[in-house]
């Protein structure tokens, strides 16, 4: 009997499957299944405890849980504003330099070179209470005579995270915003001036709904960024001071590799990346109406 | 309504003059066109009249008014641009509004004015699209129409019809009179097309290298060019324009190729002056297929070589070699010709054109 042949379809997309089978589906759900157990590392035989949703229900239930999501939410709505803003003027005003233009644009990616592990490093000592570059900036120009806690009092602690993320980032934007500028076709705008338009009204009608789905893109990249947010926090705070600055990510790897709850962490993952979604799919739906608007053929 | 003028305008890159100091009054109501070829800096003067570019030196003044340092926005004008430069994330409605959005007029009054503007130019249908969804024309005809909405004093051109096909841009043409016979208001225009040039405007001012080499109504700029360049830039086909010699009472081209002196230009010629004849196609012509304009005793013929013909149907555009050099020819009631066959020309002299060779001005005066 001859043996049955696989058709040629199915045998040159198998090698495909079993790849995509073997590194993200498996996985996946295995993780799935494990966030439905209360398997720790350290008790390898509770991966067979199969406990329904009490992981989730304990994750609704948990303050820490949902301080850490409230703060990945304000982290991003704070970085991705302020980037946006700063990444905005920093590509007008490179627009407008007549000379040096490349250079100044190479010189605007500088921090995107930079691994963030360096740049919380960077950023923790920078704003070292003793030895701090900004306290003493602070002490120097007489703006306080005290040593600022920067990382160690909760508030603090986040907005210098938040200074670090704006800082190595905000040149996604500026970049993405710059690429909108310079491929606007000028004529527009010196159609608004001829029409009454005052520079800020240019801006507002001409140039920003032209810029705006360039904006958008920045948006979704960033979005996912911050909302993995994890190894400048690790670094400058460690989720600290007393869990003032945990984020999702950071309170995840704690409860998976800290505790070695790989269970509870996995289902608080699960429900972590639904935040992601929700963004991704937001800034997408904004893009896509923002290109109808301009009339954009790409 | 107003008046424009320029006084000893200068535009200058860096070091590199490119408007020398031109001086120019615009009529009430008048409908001028700049004309020139590329670079010759007539794009640049009607963006400094817009206010898009600064001057370098020299004064604008619109209505009375030097407006030097004001903002396009103060200077009372509206531009259409060869791109349409329409804002593409507007409907047709918004885009013809926006000015006066931008002057907070009221609501009512805006959409009274862009009803009439769409009315006048034909766009009520459309007024609800974007611009990426009208065709070239259409668009063109909404940047008229953002233009006219603002009511200004001055309406700038800047080679409206350059990127519209053949067909449309001669339609386009003829709505562009319409229209400044209705809105009846001061127009410059910049063309690169002289046609375009000569059937609209009142007057026509031709630039080359950033100077205006001639001011003067179509007639004028087509009958008495002031220059060589004139004279080449104006009419198509273009002049005949040949270097000769004065020679006993002649024009010699060398080789023993003589016409005679035209009648107009005795006495204002020397003995071995080096000139330039210009001779238009219209007044050289296959001896019984064309019409002169002079007196019998001004046309001269010659039995010439045909070397190419370009058949129009109702006219054929005969060249003929004369003076080592092809001559373009204007045949009515045409009749087959082929390359080779000699036939008699008749040059009407009475027409023709003399320059200094040198100078390249007209002998006429």
């Amino acid at each position: 009997m001859r043996p049955r042949r696989l058709s040629a379809p199915v045998l040159l997309l198998l090698p495909a499957f079993i790849v995509l089978a073997a590194v993200v589906l498996v996985p996946l759900l295995l993780s799935l299944y494990s966030s439905f157990t209360p398997f720790r590392l350290t008790r390898p035989a509770t991966f067979f405890t199969f406990i329904w949703f009490d992981n989730y229900i304990s994750i609704f239930a948990s303050r820490d849980f949902w301080w850490a999501f409230g703060r990945t939410v304000l982290l991003l709505t704070v970085a991705l504003n302020l980037e946006m803003l700063l990444g905005l003027g920093l590509a007008m005003l490179v627009e407008k330099a007549s000379r040096g233009q490349r250079l100044l644009r190479t010189l605007m990616m500088f921090p995107m070179m930079f691994s963030p592990i360096l740049v919380g490093f960077q950023f923790k000592f920078m704003f070292n209470d003793n030895v701090g570059v900004v306290n003493n900036a602070l002490q120097s120009l007489g703006l306080s005579n005290s040593a600022i806690p920067w990382l160690i009092d909760g508030g603090l602690a986040f907005f210098a995270i938040s200074a670090a993320e704006i800082w190595s980032s905000t040149s996604v934007f500026a970049i993405l915003i710059l690429a909108g500028l310079l491929a606007m076709p000028k004529e527009p705008i010196e159609a608004a001036r001829v029409d009454g338009c005052t520079p800020w009204q240019t801006f507002r009608y001409v140039t920003w709904p032209f810029v705006m789905p360039f904006a958008y893109i920045a948006m979704t990249i960033r979005s996912l960024d911050v909302a993995r947010a994890y190894d400048i926090v690790k670094i400058m705070t460690d989720g600290g001071p007393a869990g003032r600055t945990e984020l999702l990510w950071t309170l995840i790897s704690r409860t998976a590799y800290g505790d070695a709850r790989m269970g509870l962490a996995n289902a608080m993952a699960y429900v972590s990346i639904i935040l992601s979604i929700v963004f991704t799919v937001y800034f997408f739906r904004k893009l896509a109406a923002a290109r109808v608007q301009i009339g954009a053929e790409w | 309504m107003a008046t424009v003028s320029l006084k000893k305008l200068t535009k200058r890159y860096g070091n590199l003059e490119i408007v020398h100091g031109i001086d120019l009054d615009v009529a009430d109501r008048e409908f001028i066109a700049l004309v020139g070829p590329s670079g010759c800096g007539k794009s640049t003067t009607l963006r400094m009249i817009a206010g898009l570019e600064e001057i370098s030196g020299g004064a604008i003044e619109i209505g009375g008014k030097v407006v030097n340092d004001l903002p396009p926005r103060s200077r009372n004008i509206s531009m259409v641009f060869q791109s349409y430069a329409l804002y593409p994330h507007m409907t047709v409605r918004e885009n013809m509004g926006f000015s006066l959005k931008i002057a907070s007029r009221p609501q009512p009054e805006i959409d009274r004015r862009v009803a009439e503007a769409s009315a006048i130019l034909g766009l009520d249908q459309l007024l609800d699209r974007r611009p990426s969804q009208l065709s070239g024309g259409q668009r063109q005809r909404v940047a008229m129409g953002r233009a006219i909405v603002r009511d200004p004093e001055v309406f700038l051109f800047d080679e409206p019809l350059s990127n519209l096909d053949a067909k449309l841009r001669t339609q386009m043409r003829t709505e562009i009179k319409k229209l400044h016979a209705k809105v009846n208001s001061t127009v410059i225009y910049v063309t690169h097309d002289q046609v375009e040039a000569m059937t609209l405007s009142d007057r026509i001012v031709i630039m080359r290298d950033g100077y205006i080499e001639q001011v003067g109504t179509p007639d004028e700029v087509f009958r008495r060019p002031a220059t060589r360049f004139v004279a080449g830039f104006i009419g198509s086909p273009p002049m005949n324009l040949v270097e000769a010699e004065i020679r006993d009472g002649k024009v010699d081209f060398g080789k023993g190729e003589t016409l005679p002196l035209p009648r107009q230009f005795k006495g204002k010629v020397s003995v071995g002056q080096k000139v330039v004849l210009g001779l238009r196609p219209d007044d050289l012509y296959p001896s019984g297929h064309g019409i002169h304009s002079g007196e019998e005793e001004d046309v001269h013929q010659i039995e010439l070589p045909v070397s190419v013909t370009e058949p129009l149907g109702n006219e054929t555009l005969v060249f003929t070699e004369f003076t080592g050099r092809d001559w373009v020819s204007r045949m009515l009631n045409p009749r087959p010709l082929k390359a080779g066959d000699r036939i008699k020309m008749s040059f009407d002299l009475s027409q023709a054109h003399l320059f200094d060779a040198a100078s390249g001005n007209t002998l006429r005066s």
